[in-house]
C-alpha cells in the first residue's frame, strides 16, 4: 500500500537552525533516500519551492484572479513529501520517524494512505 | 528505460501465453543444473525478454523451450565471465556443463510448484513474495509487475533483488520443503496467490487498461498448482473461491466505475461457465473430510453464484458455513460476515446484535467495512439517522475511492 509522508515546515523554525543543523537535514533526507530505494519501497519523492513563491488562483464571475499567496494563513506550510510503498501503515511510521524533520520541534511530518493514483511512474 | 512500457505490443498477442508457461519450466531446468536461483532467475528474465524482442521478427523457434534454456544458460555464463570474484565457479561450471550435455527434455513438471515455495518464503514480506512470484513463476518482467503495483521499475527491481538476496541468506533451496514443513509453507504460497487476486480483484487507479491484469495472473497459477496437488481440498478450494469472485466481475461495477452492490448485480452478467467450474471444484473439495476456510468461502460463494435472484439466495446455508468457517478460523471480519447472513434469516437486530461483539476488537476498531455493515442494518431497522450517521463515517474511513462513493451516495439516499 502506498502512503504519503508529508512534512509541514515552518520557515522561522528553519531559518532559526544552525548552517550544521541544516546541513544535518540535507545529510539525512539524503540517507532515507538512499534507503528507501535500496529497500524497494521507493515511489517518488518532491521538495517544493518556499511558500512565499506561492500563487493563489481563484476564480470569480467566470474571471480567473491570482493572488500573492500563500493561500494559508498559518506557521506551517507543505514542504514536500515522500511517497512510499511499503507493507503495511506501521511501516510507514517507522519510515516517517526516521525523516530528520521528525526531531526537530515545530517541524511536522504526516502519513496518510493514498486512495488512487494516476499517472506515469517511470521515476 | 523510458517510455517503452514492457514488452513490444506485438509480444501481447500470440505467444504471451506460450512464454509465461515456459518460464518457470526454463528456470527450474537452469537451477536444477547450476544451482544459485539468483543468477539463474536473472538469466530467464533476459531470454524471456529477448524472445519478445526475437520472436515477432523472426518467428517462434521450433523449440521455444530448449531456445529459452540455450539463451538463458549464454546469460548466466557471460554474467559469471564478467564477475571476477566468481571465476571458480565458472571453471566448475564448464566442467559441468561439458560432462553433462543435454537434460533438458525432461519435463519440469514439479519445478514450477519448487519454484512457488522458494518465491513465498516465510522469511519475505508479502510484497516481495508476490513480486517474485509474478516474475519467476508468472514470467511477467520487472516493468509489467512494476506497473500493476503502480511503482517505479527501479523500485520494483530492487524489491526482488533483495528478495532474492534474503532467500539465499535464510538458506533457502530448489527442492520441495519436507512433510512436515511443506503443509505450512503451502499454506503461505496459497495466501501469496490469494493476495495476487484480491490486488487484480480491488486495485483502484486510473489507468486500469495498462496494467497486467492480476486477477487472471493468480487464476493462472493457481491453476497450475491444482494441477500439480488435484488431491488438495485447499488449493481446489482457492481456485475454485477465484472462479466464482471472478465470474461476477463484469456485474460488479457500472460503465462509469460505480460499485454496484451483490443483491443488485445483473446476474445474466455473471460468467456461467466459470461459475460451474467453481461450482463443481468446491464440490470435489469438500469431498475431502478436513475442512479448511478457503473451500469454506469457496462454498459460500457458491451459493450466492447459483442463486438465480438475490431473494432466493440460501442465507441460512450462508450463515450456517460462516458458523464452520468462524470456529475453524476465527477472525473478526469472519464474524462481520456471518453478522450479515445473520440478518437476512433472523432479523436486521440479530445482525446488529452480533456486531456488537466486535466492538471491542481493536482489529476493528474503527474499521470501514464495520461501520458500513452496520449501516446498513440500521438501515433495514428503520433507523434513518443511524444509517446516515456510520455510512458518514464508513466513507471517511475507506481507502478505496469506489467504495467511497457508494457508502456516500447510500448516506444520500436517506437524506432527505
Amino acid at each position: 500500500m502506498q502512503f504519503l509522508i508529508s512534512m509541514h515546515i515552518n520557515p522561522a523554525v528553519l531559518d532559526a537552525l544552525t548552517d550544521e543543523e541544516k546541513r544535518a537535514i540535507g545529510e539525512g533526507h539524503g540517507r532515507f533516500m538512499a534507503d528507501l530505494k535500496e529497500s524497494g519501497e521507493f515511489v517518488l519523492t518532491q521538495a517544493l519551492v518556499d511558500p512565499s513563491q506561492a500563487a493563489v488562483v481563484s476564480v470569480r464571475g467566470g474571471q480567473p484572479v491570482v493572488t500573492d499567496g500563500p493561500f494559508l494563513e498559518a506557521k506551517e506550510f507543505l514542504g514536500g513529501f515522500y511517497l512510499v510503498d511499503v507493507e503495511n501503515r506501521e511501516r510507514a511510521v517507522e519510515l516517517a520517524a526516521r525523516i530528520p524533520d521528525a526531531a526537530i520541534e515545530g517541524l511536522g511530518v504526516e502519513v496518510r494512505q493514498v486512495m488512487f493514483s494516476d499517472g506515469q511512474l517511470e521515476a | 528505460m523510458s517510455g517503452t512500457p514492457g514488452r513490444p505490443a506485438a509480444a501481447r498477442t500470440g505467444f504471451e501465453d506460450l512464454l509465461r508457461e515456459l518460464a518457470p519450466q526454463v528456470l527450474g531446468t537452469l537451477v536444477r543444473r547450476h544451482g544459485q536461483f539468483e543468477g539463474c532467475e536473472d538469466a530467464v528474465q533476459e531470454a524471456v525478454l529477448a524472445a519478445t524482442v526475437q520472436w515477432p521478427e523472426e518467428g517462434v523457434p521450433d523449440s521455444p523451450r530448449g531456445w529459452l534454456v540455450t539463451v538463458a544458460s549464454r546469460r548466466l555464463i557471460d554474467q559469471m565471465r564478467s564477475d571476477h570474484a566468481r571465476r571458480e565457479r565458472e571453471a566448475a561450471l564448464a566442467a559441468e556443463q561439458a560432462a553433462e550435455p543435454a537434460r533438458e527434455d525432461v519435463p519440469g513438471t514439479d519445478d514450477t510448484l519448487i519454484l512457488l515455495f522458494l518465491c513465498c518464503h516465510p522469511t519475505l514480506t508479502a510484497a516481495s513474495q508476490t513480486a517474485l512470484t509474478l516474475r519467476a513463476v508468472g514470467g511477467l518482467t520487472t516493468a509489467e509487475i512494476a506497473r500493476a503495483f503502480l511503482v517505479p521499475e527501479a523500485t520494483m527491481a530492487a524489491r526482488i533483488s533483495r528478495a532474492k538476496q534474503r532467500i539465499r541468506a535464510a538458506g533457502g533451496t530448489f527442492t520441495l520443503p519436507e512433510d512436515a514443513e511443506r503443509e505450512e509453507r503451502l499454506r503461505v504460497v496459497l495466501h501469496v496467490l490469494y493476495l495476487i487476486f484480491n490486488e487484480g480483484y480491488t486495485a483502484s487507479s486510473g489507468d486500469e487498461l495498462s496494467r497486467p491484469d492480476l486477477a487472471r495472473e493468480a487464476i493462472r497459477l493457481v491453476r497450475m498448482v491444482h494441477a500439480q496437488l488435484p488431491d488438495d481440498g485447499e488449493v481446489g478450494g482457492l481456485l475454485a473461491l477465484m472462479l466464482l469472485t471472478h465470474a461476477r466481475r463484469d456485474a460488479r461495477t457500472t460503465a462509469s466505475g460505480d460499485l454496484v452492490p451483490l443483491d443488485e448485480q445483473d446476474r445474466s452478467r455473471w460468467d456461467r461457465a466459470m461459475i460451474d467450474e467453481g461450482t463443481a471444484l468446491v464440490k470435489a473439495a469438500l469431498a475431502d473430510t478436513t475442512l479448511g476456510p478457503y473451500r469454506l468461502q469457496a462454498a459460500i460463494a457458491a451459493t450466492h453464484a447459483n442463486a438465480a435472484t438475490a431473494e432466493e439466495t440460501n442465507w441460512t446455508q450462508v450463515h450456517a458455513l460462516y458458523l464452520v468457517l468462524e470456529r475453524i478460523a476465527p477472525n473478526p471480519m469472519v464474524t462481520l460476515n456471518r453478522a450479515i447472513a445473520l440478518a437476512e434469516v433472523e432479523g436486521p437486530e440479530a445482525g446488529l446484535g452480533l456486531l456488537a461483539t466486535l466492538d471491542g476488537d481493536e482489529r476493528m476498531a474503527g474499521h470501514h467495512r464495520l461501520l458500513s455493515v452496520r449501516a446498513h442494518l440500521l438501515e433495514k431497522t428503520g433507523d434513518a439517522p443511524g444509517a446516515y450517521e456510520h455510512y458518514r463515517r464508513a466513507a471517511k474511513a475507506t481507502a478505496s475511492l469506489a467504495e467511497q462513493r457508494y457508502l456516500e451516495a447510500r448516506a444520500s439516499r436517506l437524506k432527505r
